[in-house]
């Protein structure tokens, strides 16, 4: 039978929406028993909110001030001490969980199935490579610990509706000193977050600057959309890099996915493939995201953009 | 410091649109550009540029892969690296034993860093580095938008999903590249040249003595479900009029 350890993501504070996919991604293999391990400095109130969520057996807490800032060096020596016993330990390929699970595969001394999209068998699974232009079946041997991260937009969240028993957890880990927590700089947003967000609309290199950007900011809000972005426009300096989506950005499934100024680099598509809806807004009827997209405008964007604001609040 | 590593990987250049091939066996690389992954080419620009400013005196860079990879280390000694080194293998590896190949580098030539990208475009892993650091118990320092030496230290700003993170590591360490690191530079003619007498040295993979691992394989490779392109509508009302007709706004 399979036992899974999911690797809970929190900020310190509250548990990330991934951690409920990843329970999601692991509840499709028959018969696991999935647990789900908190590692924070004082993780109390995030370890009750996993254990809300469905198909959890137990939630193992493990409070240690060293956990404070999620560092990998910190975090993958105590996720290797708490892995024995489990056949599977799963992560999200977040940031977070693409930082750490690598580093506790090598310590466990397997190799890491990167982005799980769909799972086969308790040892088989699907993952795309070449930014999703092929899809693969690996297969994992039964008589190693399985370390994988899960592709968070091939999953929806599971339900909180479980009282699962959450368990204080003393390990013995031996935690480097080498690295260190310097400051971390978040966007503050009142906006719907990118990577959950029912409604998105993205701006690309067509705007122009970061005032222009106000454009697709408005037209968002207007109709209560999180806001992402092309590389090019974050490379540009208009917005900051956590509103990148594609390959090496944030790769989403939004019912509404609105491309605004995109010319629909295969990159860029790579983080929008599972989205329910893609609408394209584009000055030339040749760019390559009228292929992809399920509704397609041929227009200027500083007009078209105001204009449907104006027509949709009507 | 004295030496700083580079790992360049050999790839199907990213301007490609890469196909499976029909029977499945694999995707079509045959007659293929093949070029160095992008974030090795700004892991090697950092280190030119961490060099350049005084703060370390040599750049190795170093590829695991077929005999030709060599053209990929040309390239890199072109752009600036002094010395290269191929660690030869003919079979398509996995992340943990590069890993484990690269340090067995990593000890003999003893860098202070080793600058690898966040990931090779085309098994899109994110692993290596990590794995690296794990292996050789030292700190990792994961998709890097600026890195800074400040003696026996680094100050590393990452990429995170909430924004920027910075920490602190102590040398030796491992840090992977993000695109906004910096912006590589070309190479030039004249560079070309000189490249050629630059030295080159070749290893067998073999004779390092890692083996390869076996905890996973690939047995099916197949085309990704396609989207279907949709409708153009021509103005802003038949948008709306579509959109309000989903009942999506
Ligand atoms: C290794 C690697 C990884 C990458 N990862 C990513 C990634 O994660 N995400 C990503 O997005 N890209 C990524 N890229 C970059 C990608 O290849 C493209 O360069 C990028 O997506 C282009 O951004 P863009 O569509 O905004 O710009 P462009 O390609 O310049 O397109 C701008 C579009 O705007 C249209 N336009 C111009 N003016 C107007 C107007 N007034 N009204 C309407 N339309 C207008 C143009 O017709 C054009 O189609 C990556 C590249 C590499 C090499
Ligand atoms: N065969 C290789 N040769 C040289 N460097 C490699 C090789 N494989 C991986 N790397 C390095 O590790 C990084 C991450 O690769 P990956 O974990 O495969 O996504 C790459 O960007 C390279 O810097």
């Amino acid at each position: 039978m399979s036992k899974i350890l999911v690797i809970a993501e929190h900020d310190g504070s509250a548990l990330n929406p991934s951690t409920a996919k990843c329970v999601s991604c692991a509840a499709s293999i028959d018969g696991a028993e999935i647990d789900i391990a908190v590692l924070a400095a004082d993780g109390a109130a995030i370890a009750a909110e996993a254990a809300r969520i469905n198909g959890v057996a137990r939630v193992v807490l493990v409070n240690n001030p060293a956990s404070q800032h999620s560092l990998a060096a910190a975090i993958a020596p105590q996720v290797v001490a708490l892995a024995a016993g489990y056949s599977h330990v799963f992560g999200p390929s977040t940031t977070f969980g693409k930082d750490l699970m690598p580093r506790v595969a090598a310590l466990l001394d397997v190799n890491q199935i990167s982005d799980i999209m769909d799972i086969l068998g308790a040892h088989r699974f699907k993952r795309p490579i070449y930014a999703g232009n092929a899809i693969i079946t690996v297969e994992a041997t039964a008589d190693k610990t399985v370390v994988a991260t899960v592709r968070t937009a091939s999953y929806s969240a599971a339900a909180f509706d479980n009282d699962a028993p959450v368990e204080d957890v003393s390990i013995t880990a031996e935690i480097p000193q080498h690295t260190r927590f310097v400051e971390l700089q978040a966007g503050s947003s009142d906006r719907p977050d990118l990577q959950t967000a029912a409604k998105v609309v993205s701006g690309g290199r067509a705007l122009g600057s970061a005032e222009n950007f106000d454009v697709i900011y408005k037209f968002a809000d207007s109709i209560g959309a999180a806001v992402g972005a092309s590389r090019a426009a974050v490379d540009a300096g208009y917005v900051p890099n956590e509103m990148q989506v594609g390959q090496t950005g944030k790769i989403i499934a939004p019912d509404l996915y609105i491309a605004i100024g995109i010319s629909g680099a295969i990159q860029h598509l790579t983080g929008i493939k599972d989205a329910g809806t893609i609408v394209a807004i584009n000055k030339d009827a040749e760019a390559p995201i009228f292929e992809v997209a399920d509704i397609g405008l041929v227009g200027d964007l500083f007009t078209v953009v105001p204009d449907l604001q104006a027509a949709l609040s009507n | 410091m004295e030496k700083i590593l580079v790992g360049l990987k050999r790839v199907v250049d990213y301007n490609v649109r890469v196909r499976v091939r029909a029977d499945g066996s694999g995707v079509e690389t045959d007659g293929v550009k093949m070029s160095i992954n992008p974030f090795d080419e700004i892991a090697l620009e950092e280190a030119l540029r961490i060099r350049e400013s005084g703060e370390a005196k040599e750049v190795i860079v170093v590829s695991i892969g077929p005999e030709v990879a060599q053209q990929q280390l040309r390239t890199g000694l072109a752009m600036g690296a002094d010395r290269a080194i191929l660690i030869k293998s003919d079979s398509e590896l996995d992340s943990l034993s590069a890993a484990k190949l690269l340090l067995q580098i990593v000890q003999r030539e003893a860098p202070e860093l080793v600058l690898l990208g966040k990931q090779a475009i085309d098994n899109d892993n994110n692993q290596t580095g990590q794995m690296l650091a794990a292996l050789w118990g030292r700190p990792q320092a994961t998709f890097a938008s600026k890195v800074a030496v400040n003696g026996d230290k680094l100050k590393v700003t990452r990429e995170v999903d909430v924004g920027l993170e910075t920490i602190e590591v102590d040398l030796p360490a491992v840090v992977t590249t993000d695109l906004r690191l910096n912006e590589p530079r070309y190479v030039k003619l004249p560079d070309i040249m000189k490249a050629k007498k630059k030295p080159l040295d070749q290893i067998d993979a073999s004779e390092l003595g890692v083996s390869a691992d076996d905890s996973i394989r690939t047995t099916a490779y197949e085309p990704p479900q396609e989207r279907q392109k949709g409708i153009m509508v021509k103005d802003v009302a038949e948008l709306a009029a579509a959109l309000k007709e989903k009942g999506l706004l």
